[in-house]
């Protein structure tokens, strides 16, 4: 019997009835999410679980000992201490570098074939596997430049982190610099400032809040990068750190808090596990300390225009 | 000498100078200021150039180093029983299975959780929750990968692929691939759920309209809308699936080299894990040539296929963007 469409129309729009396949459509959606979510909390207890024991037991002297081939004595000292080396030539080198970048695309840059390349260019090289980069690092900063860097050493990785975050700095701080509305930068020209003069008093002071939220975000994906520094030298096993002077060390053997979770990672005793598991707590702690500063820093300065 | 008081900050009123009439010569400025505004521009233009080096440096560095590997080697080791640089044995067939292998295992997981926890963020959730769930899932993209590869190992290995699916060895390509994937996870979600965030309203409201349910309307309507932003998505996530090194090196086990293996469950090699084992351990590539210089030759490959997959993605994502 074939029903009119009025008749079609008035059914559907009297319909009561669940609409069962809705509700598994969004019963579905949710699980997917909760799922995504749930992994992270399972991670973070695991890792908790495994690895207070041994931040209770021995306290800070875990984070203060050297490596060392004892479960009982190693700590990440030296892995903390190189991370924040390597974080400082970050800070050193890419972010003015990107920042200027940055400046340069946004501000200056007339709209040619050169910006439309620079541009793609930055893109992709965000997308290039981090580890290409180490292989860039190992070719250039260990093996071309030894005579600068001291081969396997901290320059040597210092710069390859920094190369790997240099375009999320410039994509970061392009889209805070973009953010800034026009009238600010014509207020400015209104009063006779020069480009220069409209940027430093007026464009950069403005942006500043995003730029410092987009930095310290990529400071924390260089904080947890290992794969180039295995390339460009991190020690994955015991060293000494030498009681030269503040250049030698710098030229000599390193490590990173992330590169010692991959060594211990890779032992097979029990013990070794669970120091794995405390050093990613520490390692986390510093990633959430930096990561929570930058959401924190960019809901106190924020500002909508 | 005259001192003008009112003239604003920026006239410089240099001694010895008339401002008066040379009210042109203000409003351009003197030569001083000029040059420093042309030597600051420049000054930018370089960092920005700088850039380019960084690409054609990766580009040649890369290049050289395979290329003198391809020299030194009989062509015929890229195709034998398996990846042992250290006997001189660079079976391409398999790296390239085990990079596949994992990134399918990825994908499979990445997908269907990041392309539903975009709908539910997107058009589920109501706008509170949504700004609660895209940081927490955000802070799940900021994992480290060598921790997600400890939990790789030391849960989703005993726990998923050996008792679950049978698996014999801690070390398993399965276990990689489903830590890879829940790395990639909020990765596609996130592009994914930007896309669907930004088809128009009025889309949903003529859905709505003709008496859609909110199913249809974020199944038929909101998606096909965005499908060019999460198919990038999804392509984002394979190139970053290939190019994930951390997860594999620990978790995938075969760090010495593999046989030809298309099994999942056991360990394997991937592209990304055979240069991350090259670097470390007991096959320090010091010394031995042609092993140092397969790295790169790998490396090669891997940036051609990522640059690919990315390149691919930005042409959907220009197109979503185009659209609206």
């Amino acid at each position: 019997m074939a029903a009119t469409t009025t008749e079609v129309v008035r059914r559907n729009l009297r319909r009561q009835g669940v609409d069962w396949r809705g509700v598994v459509v969004e019963g579905a959606l949710l699980l997917a999410m909760l799922i995504s979510l749930g992994v992270l909390v399972l991670l973070l207890g695991r890792i908790l679980a495994q690895g207070i024991g041994v931040l209770t037991d021995r306290g800070v002297s875990f984070v203060t000992s050297p490596m060392s081939s004892l479960p009982s004595r190693a700590g990440v000292w030296q892995g903390l201490v190189g991370s924040l080396m390597l974080m400082g030539f970050v800070v050193l080198t890419s972010f003015p570098v990107g920042i200027a970048a940055a400046v340069y695309l946004e501000e200056y840059a007339p709209d040619t074939a050169f910006t439309r390349f620079v541009t793609a260019n930055v893109r992709n090289l965000a997308g290039v596997p981090s580890i290409v980069y180490g292989l860039l690092g190992l070719a250039i900063f260990v093996k071309g430049m030894s005579n600068f860097t001291g081969g396997l050493s901290v320059i040597s990785g210092g710069l390859t982190i920094a190369i790997l975050v240099l375009p999320i700095v410039v994509i970061t701080a392009s889209e805070a610099l973009r953010a800034v509305p026009q009238s600010i930068r014509e207020a400015g020209y209104g009063v006779g400032a020069t480009k220069w003069e409209v940027v430093r008093s007026h464009v950069l002071p403005a942006a500043a809040p995003g730029i410092l939220t987009g930095t310290v975000l990529s400071l924390a994906r260089a904080f947890g990068e290992t794969a180039p520094l295995i390339l460009t030298g991190a020690v994955t096993g015991v060293f000494f750190t030498g009681s030269g002077s503040f250049a030698d060390k710098l030229q000599g053997a390193y490590t990173s808090l992330p590169t010692i979770v991959y060594g211990w990672s890779r032992l097979p005793q029990e013990e070794f596990q669970r120091l794995t598991a405390a050093a990613i707590i520490v390692l986390l702690v510093v990633l959430l300390t930096v990561n929570s500063t930058a959401i924190w820093l960019r809901n106190r300065y924020e500002r909508k225009w | 000498m005259i001192e003008v008081a009112t003239a604003p900050r920026m006239v410089v009123v240099r001694p010895g100078t008339n401002p008066a009439p040379g009210l042109a010569a203000i409003l351009t400025g003197d030569r001083h200021r000029r040059r420093r505004e042309r030597a600051i521009a420049a000054g930018f233009r370089v960092a920005a150039a700088f850039s380019i080096l960084v690409g054609a440096l990766i580009i040649l560095s890369l290049v050289e180093e395979a290329v003198s590997f391809l020299r030194a080697i009989p062509l015929g080791s890229l195709w034998s029983d398996g990846w042992f640089p250290r006997r001189g044995m660079f079976d391409l067939r398999t790296i390239l299975a085990g990079t596949l292998i994992v990134s399918a295992i990825a994908m499979v997981v990445a997908a269907p959780l990041g392309l539903g926890a975009a709908v539910f963020l997107s058009e589920y959730a109501s706008p509170r929750l949504r700004r609660t769930l895209k940081p927490v899932l955000e802070t799940l993209a900021a994992v480290p990968s060598v921790v997600m590869g400890f939990f790789a190992l030391t849960w989703i290995s005993p726990n998923l692929v050996q008792k679950l699916m049978g698996g014999g060895s801690i070390f398993s390509m399965m276990a990689a691939g489903i830590g890879v994937g829940i790395l990639v996870t909020p990765l596609v979600a996130s592009i994914a759920d930007d896309a669907m965030h930004a088809v128009p309203q009025s889309l949903r409201e003529a859905s709505y309209g003709l008496a859609a349910r909110r199913r249809t309307t974020s199944l038929r309507v909101v998606v096909p809308a965005a499908v060019s932003g999460v198919v990038a998505s999804l392509i984002v996530g394979l190139s970053r699936a290939i190019g994930e090194t951390m997860v594999v090196a620990v978790a995938a086990g075969a760090s010495g080299g593999s046989l030809f293996t298309l099994n999942p469950l056991g360990p394997g090699q991937t592209m990304t894990g055979a240069m991350a084992a090259l670097a470390t351990g007991s096959d320090q590539v010091t010394g031995d040539a042609a092993a140092f210089q397969s790295l790169f030759f790998v490396g090669l490959l891997l940036f051609g296929m990522t640059l690919v997959l990315n390149l691919v993605s930005e042409r959907f994502v220009r197109r979503m963007r185009k659209k609206y």
